[in-house]
């Protein structure tokens, strides 16, 4: 049985607690243990790296250093704000001696960058995509899906060194391996406002609008993401969505794993799908689709 | 970071001198159209020396951090990161604009909250931010928004009062300690403007 890191993060273990669901079943389902870092930390999120440089290194360092600790080679950050920040920091403290030392010291555990961080996508890469296939219980034919990568698993591309961030193709691979389709369109790596949920809806409430908008006009039954922050800003703030620009949306948002879950056969209860907001019944879920058809 | 010396050739870690404008970066801004400076203006103006001017401009608390500036710059001048160090200095200094003042009081609660229990509780941290926001405009409207979707939440399980804490809570302190020297604890800084 494969073992990886698990970090994960605030959102997992809060609002997004239906992430964590879907991330854990599927992971049990294609036998993956998840070893949770003990004691971990926040990692700062963007609060850190915008008023205090040194802390948006520190608190993703000492969660390194716990990795590390616990003899993870590999450690999965499924939140891809988490990955984002804990790889900028792998990457600073594998170019910088004496940064290592200055870390160390702020978060009295030795971290040297050694931990390999991998996001959602990547997880099923490692675990293979031929092997999953095999393992596909129900195709699912009657997805046709827009993927969106938003920001930070393709960005900033220096420092995440993951896909093409403009052409990024590597949720559609998972999909074609699940017997998905998989939508053309134009704002799979567009922002959809990421934190300024609270701060400044308007902005969240117009980027979402334009991306749901435009998955749609291409022909897409549901969007599919890898992001506990583009999940809660597509599917909690449709509604807002709608009553802001006066529009009816009806998009289901699936996180990658829902899918894979979904198609390995895996009930929407066990996946937390029916926890999101856009309703079954409203939207064509696979489950609801194969019925119909 | 620490913002270096104006006029300096190197500006947060990034050679601010090699934007030779060509515009990409505000091109595929999403939010562009809104800002009061635009990101290739802003960074001219570094270029140009004029920090303080830049730290009070609006557009810094805008940006969504999304690094779209930063994947397409053909000079691999990194954008964010000089926006981080513009932001930084304007929280230390308390000058941004009172429309986005918002934003700071956001991101301040934020890293409180996690000084406090090590991770975030989204209860208590929307609660204080409300309140401070409040404190601050006295906007009703602010004040009851999203209240709404908290029975929804609920409904759903994704709702914790209590939230999760770091055991090590000690640690976290001393860690923002050593990060936050000869500054006053981000706490006490928030709704002072």
């Amino acid at each position: 049985m494969a073992r990886f890191g698990y970090y994960p993060g605030c959102a997992l273990h809060g609002s997004s607690n239906d992430f964590e669901a879907s991330v854990r079943a599927c992971m049990k389902a294609l036998q993956v243990e998840l070893g949770e870092l003990n004691d971990w930390i926040c990692c700062g999120a963007t609060a850190a790296h915008s008023i205090n440089h040194k802390l948006s290194l520190a608190l993703p360092g000492r969660n390194l250093g716990i990795a590390e600790r616990e003899g993870y080679t590999d450690l999965l950050a499924p939140c891809p704000m988490c990955s984002m920040e804990l790889i900028k920091t792998k990457n600073a403290l594998c170019k910088d001696k004496a940064l290592c030392a200055e870390i160390s010291d702020i978060v009295e555990i030795p971290v040297t960058g050694s931990t390999e961080v991998i996001n959602l996508i990547q997880i099923f890469q490692r675990i293979g995509l031929d092997r999953i296939k095999a393992a596909v219980k129900t195709p699912l034919e009657q997805i046709s899906a827009a993927c969106y990568y938003g920001c930070l698993l393709t960005r900033p591309p220096r420092t995440v060194q993951f896909d093409d961030a403009d052409r990024p193709r590597s949720m559609e691979t998972v999909l074609d391996a699940l017997g998905a389709k998989s939508v053309e369109w134009n704002f799979a790596t567009e922002c959809c406002g990421a934190g300024m949920t609270m701060s400044r809806e308007e902005t969240v409430l117009n980027l979402s609008n334009k991306i749901i908008s435009n998955a749609k006009a291409h022909g897409a039954n549901c969007l599919v993401v890898a992001c506990p922050m583009c999940h809660v800003n597509l599917d909690m703030k449709q509604g807002a969505v709608e009553q802001a620009h006066g529009v009816k949306h009806d998009m289901p948002v699936y996180y990658l794993s829902d899918l894979v879950g979904l198609a390995l056969g895996l009930s929407e209860r066990e996946l937390a799908v029916d926890r999101h907001f856009v309703r079954a019944g409203t939207r064509p879920s696979p489950q609801t689709l194969a019925e119909k058809v | 970071m620490a913002v270096t010396p104006v006029g300096d050739k190197m500006f947060a870690g990034t050679s601010i001198e090699n934007c030779y404008q060509c515009g990409k970066c505000t091109a595929g801004c999403p939010l562009a159209d809104q800002m009061d400076v635009t990101p290739n203006q802003l960074f001219r103006l570094v270029q140009l020396g004029e920090v303080e001017k830049v730290a009070r401009c609006g557009a810094i608390w805008m940006c969504v951090s999304c690094f779209t500036c930063t994947g397409r710059c053909p000079q691999s001048v990194e954008c964010v990161e000089i926006i981080d160090a513009l932001r930084e200095y304007a929280a230390e200094h308390g000058c941004a604009p009172p429309d986005l003042k918002r934003v700071i009081l956001f991101q301040k609660a934020f890293l409180e909250n996690i000084r406090r229990n090590g991770r975030i509780n989204e209860v208590e941290l929307i609660a204080e931010f409300k309140t401070r926001g409040f404190l601050q405009d006295l906007s009703l409207p602010f004040l009851m928004k999203d209240t709404l979707l908290a029975p929804r939440l609920m409904q759903r399980g994704k709702f914790h009062l209590t939230g999760e804490k770091a055991k090590d809570r000690d640690l976290v302190r001393r860690i923002f300690a050593r990060c936050t020297t000869a500054e006053e604890p981000a706490a006490n800084e928030g709704g002072a403007h």
